[in-house]
């Protein structure tokens, strides 16, 4: 924890540790009263932001005979009635199971794939002189915003006649795609902070560009290359649209939950926990590398 | 000249073709990703948009024509429009004040992980989600089981929806109320059975009812459910049968007249009008005690399933905006703030005066990255909207998807509204650039 805008925190607790220290008792107490009605509204706010999550997870706890019919909060007030049976039930349906493993291939798969080529472009945007390079880089900025429904029907075809359509493979090109603005984006701003000396010393002793960059310039900059690891996880992970578009039988968690969603009434004892699923890895990424997560939005909030 | 050129560059040439090929090396694999998955489907994309669906036809700005003149494009248009106006603001607005409150108190991270959170979650689980939240049954949707929570606590809903009287004495009907026919004078009682009330609305905390007995300058009785397994016998309180808690009984004069006095029943369903002059009262159970069942607003029907998409998308975004907001909120120097208090400025002048201006770049990268998202929002549709309602709750990249992939698979149309959607974007792309080439 301590790691959501990490920066704010510090800045506002100095101040407030300084009159901690000179407080006396009562004075304590009076400022703890004065912000109670602030405490209280915040404390309102955070927990109605955790219910809709938290009334999923219990939702999906409850009994598949209930669940239909019952709302969430049956399972707080009766905990005996909470159950893993729906979670035994999915992880015993292929259907889920493969999905599972298909979107683990996706978002690990592109993941390392965008992460490889984003540092390698980063690198040469930031510190090999070639013709045009602003001119170029302008260019993966203006693609930056473009939204990737202007892609789906030419790479649709191109699928299709290149048998790349239905496959993970294809999924994982396309997200390495449209990640990779962002991602050169991300790493040639921060290798550009790395000190030129460090290079300049580096080139003088004879070591090749590409020495460079394996040696040292992604061992700093891996605190940039985690944040995009992360972000193109989640991101991929999350995916419905493209996973709909490219594939039939190949298909991540999102799009198997999807299709169960016509149904929804029905089919809600096995829609709960798979859709928790899909969100729990997620959720334990972001819990983990939260620091990383808002290092990366805040580098680059034009995405 | 020339050859000297050619000689001296003998293995400087060699060397400079290959400071050339170096870069060109670490560029290449996203060049070519860059070029066959965004420039060449968007180049090919503005082309199809001048086909017909089976692309062998140039149709000239046909597609475009019906993008504006297709009932579900409009509303998808219109849709989207309302997204814009709405949504960037109220999530820059919420991020704001979030960022600022959560600066004065002391776990903080706490705050701002739980609102954070569902930025992890993906837009279509957090779909789903709030689809459980949106359900129309308050027994099981949170939302509308939250509204009869709080209307059912402050009394807006009575406490029962249906009921008659068991004996011919008690006249009347919920919507008017009821009302003993005999009239009632200090010292007596008054004994108001119901019958025809659904089981489950006798309040839980209802007790056996007992039988009024007389008081001197008072008025007693009790207001009761005279049914039991079995019937019992109409009018007679009988062991089995509950008092009906939290009914509102009137007072009237018998010679007519408003409201005399009023008081609401105890959990065994008795009441008492104490000190009451002497006179002809008559004695009934006003209509307020009943209402109409909440059976729960319809937030996934066609006409509330925008607002329901939006308030769930706020919800994943708010925590988008805090912390940007929150980062640059740290950036602004602290001795500038309290110089602001020093000169007696309120809190609220502060942070109208000084806070938000210092803000306003942050703000506006909040605001304008929100507008691109709200152009994009697709996936929370597809899984908060039932089919019957997503005609409704169209939006352009939704329409696309459903255009081209969704059954239709007009290409043509497809791809037409596509580039609509990239010009959409276009003026920030072109905002992106223009900052770049400022910082360069």
């Amino acid at each position: 924890m301590g790691a959501t805008g990490q920066a704010a925190g510090r800045a506002a607790t100095i101040p407030a540790a300084t009159t901690r220290r000179r407080e006396s008792p009562a004075a304590r107490v009076g400022r703890l009263v004065a912000h109670a009605p602030l405490n209280l509204f915040l404390l309102l706010v955070g927990v109605l932001w955790l219910v809709p999550t938290l009334g999923l997870l219990f939702t999906s706890l409850l009994p598949a005979s209930d669940i239909a019919q019952e709302g969430w909060w049956k399972v707080v007030a009766h905990p005996s009635v909470a159950t893993f049976d729906n979670y035994r039930a999915i992880f015993e349906n292929s259907a889920i199971t493969s999905a599972l493993w298909t979107t683990v291939q996706i978002a690990v798969g592109n993941t390392v794939l965008l992460v490889v080529v984003a540092s390698l472009a980063g690198y040469a945007f930031a510190w090999l002189e070639f013709p045009g390079r602003d001119w170029l880089f302008v260019v993966v900025i203006g693609l930056l915003v473009v939204p990737l429904q202007v892609a789906l029907i030419p790479i649709f075809s191109l699928y299709q006649s290149t048998g790349l359509f239905d496959t993970v493979l294809g999924l994982i090109l396309f997200h390495v795609a449209f990640g990779l603005p962002f991602g050169i984006f991300l790493m040639r701003n921060f290798f550009v902070g790395i000190p030129k000396d460090i290079l300049e010393s580096a080139r003088i002793d004879g070591a090749s560009e590409w020495r460079i960059f394996t040696r040292l310039i992604l061992p700093l900059g891996l605190p940039a290359i985690g944040a995009l690891a992360i972000f193109q996880f989640l991101w991929t992970w999350n995916d419905l649209i493209v996973a709909l578009t490219f594939g039939r039988n190949t298909q991540p968690l999102t799009v198997a939950i999807f299709s169960q969603t016509r149904q929804f009434g029905s089919n809600i004892d096995l829609i709960a926990p798979a859709s928790f699923l899909s969100l729990a890895i997620p959720l334990v990424v972001f819990l983990l590398f939260q620091r990383a997560f808002v290092r990366g939005l805040l580098a680059g909030s034009v995405k | 000249m020339e050859a000297s050129a050619v000689t001296a560059g003998g293995g400087g040439g060699a060397r400079r073709s290959r400071e050339r090929l170096v870069p060109l090396l670490f560029l290449l694999p996203a060049l070519v990703f860059l070029g066959v998955w965004l420039v060449y489907p968007t180049v090919r994309t503005i082309v199809r948009s001048f086909f017909d669906r089976s692309g062998d036809q140039f149709v000239g700005f046909d597609n475009y024509k019906a993008l504006f003149t297709t009932d579900t494009l409009t509303t998808a248009i219109e849709n989207n429009v309302l997204w814009v106006a709405v949504v960037p603001a109220f999530v820059t607005a919420i991020g704001l004040v979030f960022a600022v409150l959560t600066e004065r108190i002391r776990w903080s991270t706490g705050f701002k992980t739980a609102v954070f959170m569902p930025m992890a979650i993906s837009l279509f689980a957090a779909g789903v989600i709030w689809r459980v939240m949106d359900e129309k049954d308050p027994a099981q949707g949170t939302v509308n089981a939250s509204i009869k929570v709080v209307k059912d606590a402050f009394g807006g809903g009575g406490v029962l929806t249906n009921a008659q009287g068991s004996t011919p004495q008690l006249v009347g009907s919920p919507q008017k109320g009821f009302v003993l026919r005999t009239p009632v004078r200090p010292g007596g009682t008054a004994a108001m059975g119901l019958t025809a009330i659904p089981p489950a609305e006798v309040p839980s905390s209802a007790a056996q009812a007992v039988a009024p007995r007389p008081q001197a300058g008072a008025i007693d009785g009790v207001v009761w459910r005279d049914f039991k397994p079995g019937g019992g016998r109409p009018g007679v309180v009988e062991p089995g049968e509950d008092g009906l808690p939290g009914v509102t009984v009137e007072l009237r004069r018998a010679s007519g007249g408003g409201v005399v006095a009023s008081t609401s029943t105890a959990e065994d369903g008795s009441f008492s009008f104490g000190g009451v002059r002497p006179g002809s009262y008559r004695v009934g159970i006003a209509s307020s005690t009943f209402s109409e069942p909440f059976t729960g607003v319809s937030w996934l029907g066609p006409k509330l399933i925008t607002p329901a998409i939006m308030i769930a998308y706020v919800w994943v975004w708010a925590g988008f905006a805090m912390v940007i907001i929150a980062a640059g909120l740290a950036a602004i120097s602290r001795e500038v703030l309290e110089a602001a208090r020093t000169d007696g400025a309120t809190e609220w002048q502060v942070f109208r005066r000084v806070t938000v201006p210092m803000l306003a770049p942050v703000l506006s990268v909040v605001f304008i990255t929100m507008i691109i998202n709200v152009l994009k929002v697709f996936d929370i549709i597809l899984s908060i909207a039932p089919a019957s309602s997503q005609d409704d709750a169209n939006v352009i990249a939704l329409a696309m998807w459903r255009t081209s992939f969704g059954g239709v698979n007009d290409f043509g149309l497809g791809s037409a509204i596509a580039v609509f959607l990239f010009v959409l974007v276009i003026p920030v792309l072109a905002l992106n650039v223009r900052r770049f080439r400022r910082e360069v």
